[in-house]
């Protein structure tokens, strides 16, 4: 578990370089493993901490405990629709958001417009799921602090959406909803009513959780001033979603790379201020998520009184999914970030390749830029604060 | 800027390294490049006044089948908002180009991808290992030929 340097002297004893650190340890250097089973890791991740004392002085992340072949099985499907169940559980607490992505990507290399009730039901959708899994990210992250309440209150927030996907497609958790050109189901009727009346009941529960954890000094002290990551630095390892809103840029693809419905839709783009530390630290990614689910909320109010009543979610649909040779790119605003889906066609029924551009993957990737100089107990802080999603790192 | 005249902008420059352009006839143009110019194409490109593409958003590896691949490079400028796709092209014999590593920092782990799944060698990667599959892993998974192991280190693999 634990591999120490001979300590007898200042100078470096251990000759081989270690894989990742691409240097050998000095003398007052040790290797503690954090994970793969490690409650903080949020699955299966191996951090390997380079330390010195109870400082950080690397961070080396192992992925791929999770890897299932993701785009080797879209190459292997026989059509392109039977990849949405595979995109459901990539990050699976918000796998609409993940479907969503693939479908305005196959959409658009098809060339396909969809009605406005089904682009109107898809951001309710994509909605719901990022509060949900923003829920999960602020409800793990107070727990991985210390403070197990707010935790359960998330949670049973979290119940009420999944009762409303319940409603509409069957499943709780992995829903293979949004097809291309469509959706699989007619939203019920009471599908409105269902959305308008979690917008009232969650509006006052976001107060709840601030009073509870955001504003808690405890919490603000292991948060405020950790992990800054400055908005140049973010921005070179093209981090996305909350994590680089946190280090105050203001840049979200549904207002700046618009896509579905949402240019019709007014929304705020929270981004870190450093009201409690430094712009770019944990509370800030922290507070953008508290912040974000607010702005869902508008959305939603808006979009359930845009949405048609009447229309067939299928018309769309194609008889059978045979893009010409092509390729595109199309990203999405997932909660975790930036989701892209690189589709190249040949002309058949099947992708000649899908490469998934995670925003997990990527924000992982700037975990160590984030931890270096920092204690062991604030690499926990920080890895809570990027919110990863080990399914979406290693596909 | 669209494709064409940031086309223009890279011919002149680097002249021969600038292989093609298609924007006619696809769904998305791109920019073809030379495998050895790939740094300095980058670094223009993202230090150029006129493009200022400050963000990789996706590095994918590519078999083409054949004896085929590829890198493709997809870049997006936040301040200029326009977008760029950047291919090399390399064959079999030779599946070595340059690394973007020093030029965009999430290069790096799309780059240890790319060699963990197509074998693509980036030079001048500081740290090119596999990522994904496990560190003794036999071939590349994602090529087209690649045929899955009847077995892993003496285990049967039960599909």
């Amino acid at each position: 578990m634990i591999t120490t340097a001979t300590t007898d002297g200042p100078t470096i004893r251990r000759t081989e370089t270690i894989p990742g650190l691409r240097r050998s340890l000095r003398a007052h250097e040790m290797i503690v493993n954090m994970g793969p089973q490690h409650p903080s890791t949020h699955g299966v991740l191996r951090l390997e901490l380079i330390v010195d004392g109870e400082i950080v002085v690397d961070v080396i992340p192992h992925i791929g405990y999770l890897h299932r072949c993701f785009e080797k099985h879209c190459e292997h499907m026989t059509n392109y629709q039977q990849v949405v169940p595979y995109a459901d559980r990539m990050d699976y607490v918000a796998a609409m958001s993940n479907e969503f992505g693939y479908v305005v990507a196959a959409e658009r290399l098809l060339g396909i417009k969809v009605s406005d009730k089904v682009e109107f039901t898809r951001v309710i959708m994509a909605e719901l799921s990022r509060i949900a899994s923003h829920l999960i990210a602020l409800g793990t992250y107070g727990m991985d602090i210390g403070a197990f309440t707010p935790f359960l209150f998330c949670m049973r927030d979290r119940e009420h959406i999944l009762d409303i996907f319940e409603t509409t497609c069957g499943a709780r958790l992995l829903y293979n909803y949004m097809w291309i050109g469509g959706l699989s189901h007619d939203p019920p009727a009471s599908f409105k009513d269902k959305v308008r009346d979690f917008c009232r009941y969650f509006k006052p529960k976001i107060n709840e959780l601030n009073e509870l954890l955001s504003y808690n000094k405890i919490f603000i002290e292991r948060t405020a001033g950790v992990g800054v990551l400055p908005p140049e630095v973010a921005v070179n390892y093209a981090v996305s979603g909350p994590t680089l809103r946190g280090s105050g840029v203001q840049w979200d693809l549904r207002r700046n790379d618009p896509y579905s419905v949402y240019d019709r839709l007014q929304f705020d783009i929270p981004v870190g201020k450093g009201i409690k530390g430094r712009v770019g630290d944990c509370w800030d990614r922290y507070m953008v998520r508290v912040e974000e689910m607010a702005q869902s909320v508008r959305i939603m109010e808006q979009a359930v009184e845009m949405m048609p009543s009447e229309g067939d979610v299928q018309s769309a649909i194609p008889k059978r999914i045979r893009p010409a040779a092509g390729e595109v790119y199309a990203r999405t605003e997932t909660p975790k970030g930036e989701l892209g889906y690189y589709i190249v066609s040949d002309g058949t029924a099947s992708p000649f390749r899908v490469k998934v551009k995670a925003p997990s993957f990527v924000n992982l990737s700037a975990l160590p830029a984030m931890s270096r100089g920092a204690m062991i107990s604030d690499v926990v802080a920080i890895l809570g604060s990027i919110d990863i999603v080990l399914g979406e790192v290693d596909r | 800027m669209t494709t064409v005249e940031i086309f223009g902008l890279l011919k002149e420059k680097f002249g021969d390294a600038i292989l093609e352009s298609k924007t006619e006839g696809v769904p998305s143009p791109y920019v073809a490049v030379a495998p050895h110019s790939v740094l300095n194409v980058a670094l223009f490109l993202r230090d150029n006044e006129q493009t200022r593409f400050d963000v990789l958003m996706c590095l994918s590896g590519m078999d083409y089948m054949a004896g085929k691949f590829g890198v493709v490079y997809h870049l997006d400028s936040m301040p200029l908002r326009h977008k760029l796709t950047l291919k090399v092209h390399l064959t079999a014999e030779n599946l070595h180009v340059q690394s973007v590593e020093s030029v965009w920092k999430t290069a790096d782990w799309h780059e240890r991808e790319a060699f963990d799944m197509y074998g693509i060698v980036f030079d001048g990667h500081p740290d090119l290992r596999r990522i994904l599959m496990p560190d003794d892993w036999e071939g590349y998974p994602l090529r087209k030929d690649f045929k899955v192991p009847q077995y892993y280190n003496g285990m049967k693999v039960p599909y």
